[in-house]
């Protein structure tokens, strides 16, 4: 059977004056239908503008990607998309954010119906009481909310995450977890979420793909994560096999991130670089953001 | 003997109650982490500490004086940097520095400012503004300049959370490194459980507002120096790890209303928008499953 989404020999290249720059190499990955995936790596390694390719939001340079059959070519509404900073329109409250697309994906059905789909959405994510509020008199975590209630609402095929809780405090981000996940098992989708952050990760993810550092990044290495569903933070915390986990994590992030993989599969890794030491891995991090 | 006493201290803004009956004691060279959620009263804390305002009721002694205003016994490093921008990092801190040793020659407090911008590994951008130097660095600049001025008590209020996670957890290492090594009194107010167990000797949380206060304390009982890694392995820290973040989210499970709202959500399916548009009713997915019923 042909899997979901279908990613193959995916390239990135941005024109600079020095030529052109791969920021993506020969990424290739297969989702299968309602497999939540997390895609990890270093600020600026290339997930967003992987990510960005499966959105239609970014031009393929080579290779190319599968969904349910369709190649992907343009943005549509078939993928709901989550951003960082949730991008409502500030004139519009919440509710009529929501059904900016609603109206659009769903024209043929009653005007009742509509609303109906928009406030189960919007009760879903929390937002029951404060829908009829505009962005402005919401706090960061509430809009985030309603970004998420905009993309479940359109009952898209698959959903993308682009760092949906990087701006969020650490407590609220749990929340907002737990509401993802809610509404990823309620509705069944298909899920692809771009994070650094390893916790969540595993949190999240039936399998969580490394990828290298850019220039020419790609998959590195992919773990299974085998947790029973639904997840209960407070046992996954307890449990063993999650330090394990999310000691391949950070080893891979730490160590390994830097090297290609060798094309054959499970070949012996090359020795580990000496540990970079804090200020060095500050600046590089400031190097590549 | 505790060093910083907090009794029975409430405070309100216009009517709403923000802290009610918060009680706090730290003995000298002891690390505290307060960890809760945003917007529940822990800047609220930090200013009445650090004495930029008062308490409605209750009292707050150092070492047995009380406070009635800001000091430099109390060094305060915001979240926002606060440098001013038209200033170098060197006059960043010499403003601090002058203020609070006037009696200092220029070659002394030039040696005294040098020696605390080189514990924040900044001495090669000494004369560079805030405006040349990366979050990361501005925060560096903000602890440089309230350790210079040898404060009783370190008062961190969410140093790094605007950070990114890798320059973070270097400037989570530094803070610890010269914190143990001067062995100071600290407090410091973050959202994350991970900080707070990677530099704290306590960890009390923080409950949810309005009128919020302060958990029963939780000791912290690692031993340093805490590396990152290693403490993965720890079980201690994956209890403690696992007990705090659990109650801290119990709290707010707490606060969630129980509105039971009839809410439906109807069966229709989306309309392909590449499609010319057709004048139909939606269709639906129960009709769908009929059809695979009967074609099967």
């Amino acid at each position: 059977m042909r899997p979901f989404l279908e990613i193959s020999q995916l390239h990135k290249t941005f024109p600079t004056p020095k030529g052109p720059l791969t920021v993506v190499e020969d990424f290739n990955l297969k989702i299968r239908k309602g497999e939540f995936i997390a895609l990890i790596g270093h600020s600026g390694c290339g997930k967003s503008t992987v990510l960005s390719m499966i959105a239609g939001l970014a031009d393929v340079s080579q290779g190319g990607i599968i969904l349910s059959s369709k190649e992907v070519t343009a943005a549509g509404p078939d993928r709901g998309v989550v951003f960082q900073s949730p991008c409502l329109l500030p004139w519009f409250t919440a509710f009529e954010n929501v059904m900016l697309g609603v109206n659009q994906v769903y024209y043929t059905a009653s005007k009742l119906e509509r609303t109906q789909i928009a406030e189960y959405y919007l009760t879903v994510v929390g937002l029951g009481e404060a829908m009829h509020k505009r962005p402005g008199e919401l706090s960061q975590g509430m809009r985030q909310r309603c970004g998420i209630a905009r993309a479940f609402a359109l009952s898209p095929k698959m959903l993308l995450l682009d760092e949906p809780f990087g701006m969020l405090d650490n407590l609220t981000k749990m929340e907002l977890q737990d509401v993802l996940l809610d509404l990823w098992q309620r509705d069944q989708k298909t899920a692809l979420i771009v994070t650094h952050d390893v916790d969540e990760a595993l949190y999240l993810a039936d399998r969580v793909v490394m990828m290298t550092d850019g220039p020419n990044a790609t998959v590195g290495e992919i773990l299974e994560v085998n947790f029973p569903r639904p997840r209960n933070r407070k046992q996954l915390l307890e449990d063993p096999a999650y330090y394990a986990a999310r000691e391949q994590l950070i080893g891979f992030l730490e160590e390994r991130s830097h090297h290609r993989p060798v094309r054959t599969a499970h070949a012996a890794p090359p020795a580990p670089p000496a540990k970079p030491t804090g200020l060095r891995k500050l600046f590089g991090s400031l190097a590549s953001a | 003997m505790s060093f910083l006493e907090l009794k029975n201290v409430s405070k309100s803004y216009g009517g709403t109650p923000v802290l009610s009956d918060v009680n706090l004691s730290i003995i000298e060279g002891e690390f505290v982490a307060i960890v809760g959620y945003s917007g529940q009263g822990k800047t609220t804390l930090m200013s009445l500490i650090a004495g930029l305002i008062k308490p409605d009721s209750g009292t707050l002694t150092l070492s047995g004086q009380p406070i009635t205003g800001p000091g430099p016994d109390r060094g305060l490093v915001f979240q926002n940097y606060s440098l001013l921008p038209w200033l170098t990092v060197g006059e960043n801190i010499d403003l601090a520095v002058r203020s609070v040793f006037p009696e200092k020659t220029e070659a002394e407090r030039a040696a005294h400012i040098d020696n605390y911008i080189a514990m924040v590994k900044l001495s090669h951008a000494k004369d560079r503004l805030p405006r040349q130097l990366s979050g990361g660095m501005r925060q560096r600049v903000s602890v440089a300049r309230t350790l210079a001025i040898q404060p009783r008590i370190l008062l961190l209020d969410e140093p790094l959370s605007a950070l990114d996670a890798l320059t973070r957890a270097n400037l989570q290492d530094e803070i610890n490194d010269i914190c143990q090594s001067d062995k100071k009194t600290v407090v410091l107010i973050t959202n994350s459980v991970d900080e707070a167990l990677l530099l704290a000797d306590r960890i009390i949380p923080l409950t949810l507002g309005p009128g919020a206060t302060l958990a029963a304390p939780i000791t912290v009982d690692l031993p340093r120096p805490r590396d990152r890694k290693a403490l993965n392995q720890e079980p201690e820290f994956k209890r403690l790890r696992a007990q705090i973040t659990d109650q801290l989210l119990g709290f707010s499970a707490g606060r969630k209303s129980s509105l039971s709202r009839k809410l439906v959500l109807p069966d229709i399916l989306p309309e392909d928008l590449e499609a010319p548009r057709v004048s139909r009713p939606p269709r639906r997915l129960s009709e769908e499953k009929n059809e695979t019923i009967v074609s099967a």
